[in-house]
């Protein structure tokens, strides 16, 4: 699978000037962002900072006023089945009549386009999937009977049957124990190691070097993009969460 | 006889017409949407009507279906102009519509058959004398024509759009970001209902179109954890209530669209107290086992805790047990059976004493808290 021409490989994720208003507020103000290929990163920020609305935008699930995306130098449309994607956990309804190895194989629709049935053989992706996230015993369980980490791990293993070059998660950390945080961070780190690109809404500011290699701070504007080191500056902290920042 | 049973094919294929896309619904928490399309409809209904001033125009269907779909349309705005919650917003136009559409028939077409007692509970008791006749070959009543096409219509599109609908029904962002258009979906979704809602309305009325498409997915949904049974049982809980609602509405000579709306309401009256996964009663006896289970191995902690001190004769009877705990005597009469029956424990008057298996469980459930 190998999606573009040459030169335009090292960036896997481009933003340019984007701009998002809610009514008459904006919520995203003129964002610059380059994401190389092969980096884990995580967008960072307070709430209300815009994280969850930059992802959406990039994946075009909701329109901005303004400025462009691109994905490995051309438009989204054109590049969604390289796209992975795990919304929050919150966002849907838990209590929907399916079980866990049928919400993993739904990560193999986009590649089966319109019509076309999930075969064995998507089946069987799914199932090694919920095995690689550790939940292989579960893949006939309810949703509605998983706890909070295990349906984090099904969102996961969803993602990973996706088999994407670019991966955009949403908060993957939220309601999980600390088992299933490690077992999260090493999959987002085999996925790196494997050349793909991580990029993950993320809150908890005290992990950070641990887990990821770039940051994205920001609040509604952009503060700094790079390895972690050069941007959790005193500074920069400042400039996101004024005098809110508790760890420096 | 033979009209009756025309009566039951209508009322069956109605209900399976209108059980499919309700799960949908149901599952989209937007079940209101078919109360608001099966009324609306009716304006389209009476303007079409007066353009072509028959009762048996095929417009009448497409007016209807347009008029449908406009309320979706108009409701969607209205949702995202962020102002008003979704509930509030589907409740808003459809009453809007259907009023004018009553007013225009109180005040133009007081000599049609087009009366508001039919539009709300149809007549399907006449149904099968609206013929569908082709050059005087008399193929049967129209309504069956009519909802047999429906039923089609939904059960291909169920089938070919199946894996779409379910995708964008639970997780409407990765749908998206995968290419299905959830607003596409949801709108195909929208005709739909509005296209039964139009031709069943004629047949059955706007009240039982709505307990049709919303109740026995209700009921389903309450009966099994799983989508594709889920529509199998609602079209079997349909079928089910327009079968015993008819004989029940002969019976006792009622209406028979107020029956069978009825019985709908009691199948899901049954699955909401008796469903064994999540009925109201299993839930209650869940909940009472796990009070006496949990009690026991208190009682069971309380006895090893005194085992062997002075005071264990006053402290280790069913008598104690009453005032210092707090329960009631049928209650500690439930909880030393769950501990005689478990085996844990052996009753000597009111003596209560551990077996050696009772200890082992005292001591594990200290441990483990």
């Amino acid at each position: 699978m190998t999606p573009i021409e040459s030169d335009s490989q090292d960036i896997a994720v481009s933003v340019k000037d984007l701009t998002m208003a809610y009514r008459e507020k904006p919520v995203l103000w003129d964002i610059d962002m380059e994401v190389p290929r092969g980096v884990l990163m995580a967008i960072v920020g307070p709430n209300g900072a815009g994280k969850t609305t930059l992802i959406k935008a990039i994946l075009g699930l909701l329109k901005p006023a303004a400025g462009k995306v691109e994905i490995f130098g051309k438009p989204f449309e054109s590049q969604r089945y390289y796209v992975g994607y795990v919304p929050q956990c919150g966002s849907v309804d838990w209590d929907f009549p399916t079980n866990a190895l049928d919400v993993v194989t739904m990560g193999r629709y986009g590649h089966l386009g319109w019509f076309k049935r999930p075969s064995k053989m998507d089946r069987d992706l799914a199932l090694d999937a919920l095995d690689r996230v550790g939940m292989a015993d579960f893949a006939d369980r309810q949703i509605s009977q998983l706890s909070g980490g295990q349906q984090q791990r099904v969102f996961l293993a969803r993602a990973l049957v996706q088999d994407a070059m670019i991966y955009f998660m949403d908060e993957p950390f939220v309601g999980v124990d600390a088992v299933t945080e490690k077992t999260i961070v090493g999959i987002l780190k085999t996925l790196r190691d494997q050349g793909k690109t991580v990029i993950v809404v993320h809150h908890d500011l005290q992990t950070l070097s641990e887990y990821f290699d770039w940051a994205f701070l920001m609040n509604v504007r952009q503060i700094a993009l790079g390895p972690v080191s050069e941007v959790i500056t005193q500074e920069n902290l400042k400039a996101a969460y004024g005098g809110r920042s508790a760890i420096f | 006889m033979i009209d009756q049973l025309f009566v039951l094919a209508i009322a069956c294929v109605v209900a399976i017409a209108c059980a499919l896309p309700g799960v949908f619904l149901v599952l989209r928490q937007v079940a209101l949407m078919s109360d608001a399309i099966s009324h609306a409809i009716l304006l389209g209904i009476v303007i079409v009507f007066f353009i072509v001033k028959d009762l048996h125009s095929p417009f009448l269907i497409v007016g209807a279906a347009l008029t449908g779909i406009l309320t979706v349309v108009l409701t969607e705005l209205v949702i995202q102009s962020g102002r008003l919650k979704k509930d509030a917003a589907i409740g808003l136009i459809f009453p809007f519509f259907f009023s004018i559409g009553v007013i225009l028939i109180t005040q133009f077409a007081g000599s049609v058959h087009l009366d508001s007692d039919a539009v709300l509970l149809g007549e399907i008791a006449f149904a099968p004398f609206n013929r569908f006749l082709i050059m005087g070959l008399d193929l049967g009543p129209i309504s069956l024509w009519v909802m047999g096409a429906v039923l089609v219509l939904n059960v291909t599109f169920i089938t070919l759009f199946y894996k779409e609908l379910k995708l964008s029904t639970f997780d409407s962002a990765l749908a998206a970001s995968m290419g299905f258009s959830p607003v596409v979906l949801h709108y195909a979704l929208m005709s739909l209902v509005s296209i039964t809602a139009v031709g069943a309305f004629d047949a059955v009325g706007s009240i039982l179109v709505v307990a049709l498409m919303i109740t026995p997915p209700a009921t389903a949904y309450l009966l099994t954890r799983q989508l594709k049974r889920m529509l199998l049982l609602s079209a079997l809980i349909g079928i089910l209530s327009a079968v015993m609602g008819f004989f029940f509405a002969v019976a006792i000579d009622a209406s028979i669209a107020g029956a069978m709306a009825t019985v709908t309401g009691v199948f899901f009256l049954l699955a909401f107290c008796f469903s064994p996964d999540q009925g109201v009663l299993q839930k209650y006896l869940r909940l009472k086992a796990q009070r006496v289970s949990f009690s026991a191995t208190m009682l069971l902690v309380q006895l090893l805790d005194h085992e062997g001190t002075d005071t264990e004769r006053e402290e280790n009877t069913v008598s104690n047990m009453i005032d210092h705990m707090g329960w009631t005597e049928p209650f500690v009469k439930q909880v030393v059976r769950h501990g005689l029956h478990q085996k844990a424990i052996i009753r000597k008057g009111d003596g209560l004493f551990l077996t050696d298996l009772g200890r082992e469980l005292a001591r594990s459930a200290m441990t483990h808290t």
